[in-house]
């Protein structure tokens, strides 16, 4: 089987986010960035599977420009055999990114695809589930545990509740939270042997889709801030306040 | 105007969260109308009916509904938008799951965890961890929203009249099935609709101490949260976990023990009205958004707000 992983280019998450003074987003430039924490543990899980002997290839798909194949490196110094950068300068909406992610399923024809449960930059938490819906695939969503026996993925699902359990018909397009695994440390060599790994260029407007946003933002704001309050010297005084001054016990 | 809002419910009773999503639609405008899929959720229905403002309440009581799997209610949703400018779910795990997945078969983008309602096509919503508010303007002639329940009172449940509708539709797409859930103790009040809420983390250094954090917030009729940390390092079940990836609240007052005040957790509790930290280390940045801080070892601080209260 093969396993088409989609990782994005983010904001490191240790960084807290900047809004640019004109309001017209958030400042990137110079950031430290990485790939979106969730795609690490997707892209690990792959490579666990292969290990398994349950896939044979991988490969990690990126929409992006510019230091995209940066990202992509990433993936592939992680283990991945090749990558695919579809390279657009637009910022694509979920709904555009599925599309394109749809394209190259089609294309690449895997077994199985895994995403992130979320882009911790937009915070949509919406392009697995619209892949699936675009392939007439099932979905598993927010996966904290996969097991794959023939063709059925058997997933559990980090639900508001708890847990919950659903076997998916492969393929599938599985989504997948930070307690999958924990993903692996990349080590020089395998930094030097994806210098010399494949990695396809394609320009997003060959593809020939409708990838128009549909959403404009007008105007990016800070929200208002919160002021620290007080230090409270011992517990009896926090007693007191939370009392008679905050009134909230 | 006209809006669609999905139920969730458990066949019996409506979600919280939905009451949130009502209220959003009340300030889109326009009338009001209920999905509630499932199987034998007539007292479902029912509870829906009764909720204020509700025009009607469209039931699909069938079992391929039974587990609110995405495929088959995604479909449903699908045959039925047609007849609404704006479809609205809570922006909880269920609303997650299926809204995106509907949008995308009618070729819609998805206006995720919205926050304000500016007018009946812009919208307010974090992104970043809740690090920026961007205002978007949507150009789709559905809106498919999620609504994050925050930032929205809940519309009454009681005082509604809305007629009822049974409705066929959606498909059986036989692509998945559900096996089992586990859910973490019941006894526990709501995290997303508590109060109070006393969360712990790391510096809790395991699950048996969590007894403490119980303790204190049995007497103050409060839930239980917690720390990605907390979570990951097995002291407390994943549904305890508040922030960007967990849950997003704000309660009135929220206590947190052995929390560093991450960013990724800021953005879960943020919006509380009082915020009161307890940290051993004065430099943890949890300070800085504490109403009030205790600077004090939390297994000192702990049983001794315990024995105050
Ligand atoms: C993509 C992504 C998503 C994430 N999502 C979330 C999320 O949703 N929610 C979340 O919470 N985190 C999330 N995180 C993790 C987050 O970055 C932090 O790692 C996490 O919040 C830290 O948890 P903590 O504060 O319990 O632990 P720590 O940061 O280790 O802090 C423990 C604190 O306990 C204090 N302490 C220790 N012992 C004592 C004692 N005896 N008395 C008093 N104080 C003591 C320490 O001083 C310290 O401040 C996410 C991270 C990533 C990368
Ligand atoms: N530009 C992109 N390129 C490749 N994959 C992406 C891209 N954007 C989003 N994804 C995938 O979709 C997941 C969810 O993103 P989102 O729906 O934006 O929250 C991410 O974790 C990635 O796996």
């Amino acid at each position: 089987m093969k396993i088409l992983v989609c990782v994005k280019r983010v904001l490191d998450p240790q960084v807290k986010a900047r809004v640019k003074a004109d309001g017209s987003g958030v400042d990137l430039a110079n950031a430290k960035m990485t790939m979106n924490p969730f795609d690490e543990n997707a892209l690990e899980e792959a490579l666990r599977l292969r290990e398994a002997g349950t896939a044979e290839e991988i490969v990690v798909v990126s929409i992006g420009a510019g230091k995209t194949e940066e990202t992509l490196r990433h993936g592939l110094a992680m283990g991945a055999d090749r990558a695919i950068n579809v390279v657009t300068e637009d910022v694509l909406e979920p709904l555009a990114i599925a599309k394109v992610l749809k394209a190259i399923t089609d294309q690449e024809a895997p077994g199985l695809v895994l995403a992130g449960k979320q882009a911790i930059d937009d915070d949509s938490n919406q392009t697995a589930q619209m892949l699936a819906a675009l392939l007439g695939w099932s979905q598993g969503t927010f996966v904290s545990d996969l097991k794959i026996e023939g063709d059925t993925a058997t997933t559990i699902r980090e639900v508001d509740s708890g847990l919950e359990t659903i076997a998916v018909k492969m393929p599938a397009v599985i989504s997948v939270d930070l307690r999958l695994n924990e993903p692996r440390y990349v080590k020089l060599p395998d930094v030097m042997k994806a210098k010399r790994k494949p990695m396809d260029k394609i320009e997003l407007e060959s593809l020939g889709l409708d990838t128009a946003n549909r959403m404009t933002t007008l105007k990016v704001e800070e929200p208002e801030g919160r002021a620290a309050g007080i230090i409270v010297e011992s517990v009896s005084e926090l007693v007191e306040k939370l009392r008679n001054e905050a009134k909230v016990i | 105007m006209s809006n669609l809002i999905v139920v969730e419910h458990d066949n019996n009773e409506v979600a919280a969260a939905t009451l949130h999503a009502i209220t959003a639609a009340q300030q889109i405008g326009g009338d009001i109308d209920l999905l509630v899929a499932g199987e034998n959720c007539g007292a479902a229905a029912e509870a829906a009916t009764k909720i204020a403002g509700v025009s009607t309440v469209k039931v699909a009581d069938n079992a391929m509904f039974g587990h609110h799997l995405a495929e088959n209610l995604a479909s449903l949703i699908v045959d039925i938008a047609g007849d609404y400018s704006h479809v609205l779910v809570s922006a909880t795990t269920f609303g997650k799951n299926i809204m995106p997945r509907a949008a995308a078969l009618l070729d819609t983008a998805q206006i995720s965890e919205i926050v304000e309602v500016v007018s009946a096509d812009t919208f307010i919503r974090p992104i970043y961890a809740g690090n920026a508010l961007a205002t978007v303007q949507s150009s789709d002639s559905i809106k498919m929203i999620t609504v994050r329940t925050i930032k929205f009172e809940p519309a009454a449940a009681e005082g509604g009249s809305a007629s009822v509708e049974a409705i066929t539709g959606g498909a059986d797409s036989g692509l998945s099935s559900w096996v089992s859930a586990a859910g973490s103790n019941t006894d526990q009040v709501d995290l997303t609709s508590a109060k109070i809420v006393v969360s712990g983390g790391r510096g809790m250094q395991n699950g048996d101490n969590f007894a403490m954090l119980h303790s204190v917030a049995d007497k103050l009729g409060a839930a239980v949260g917690a720390s990605r940390a907390a979570v990951d390092s097995g002291f407390v079940p994943n549904d305890f976990q508040v922030g960007q990836t967990g849950k997003v609240i704000a309660p009135d007052l929220y206590i947190a023990v052995g929390i560093s005040g991450a960013i990724q957790h800021l953005a879960g509790m943020k919006e509380s009205k009082v915020i009161v930290a307890i940290n051993n280390d004065s430099e943890a940045p949890i300070f800085q958004v504490a109403d009030y801080g205790l600077v004090a070892d939390l297994f000192d601080a702990v049983p001794e707000f315990d024995a105050a209260l």
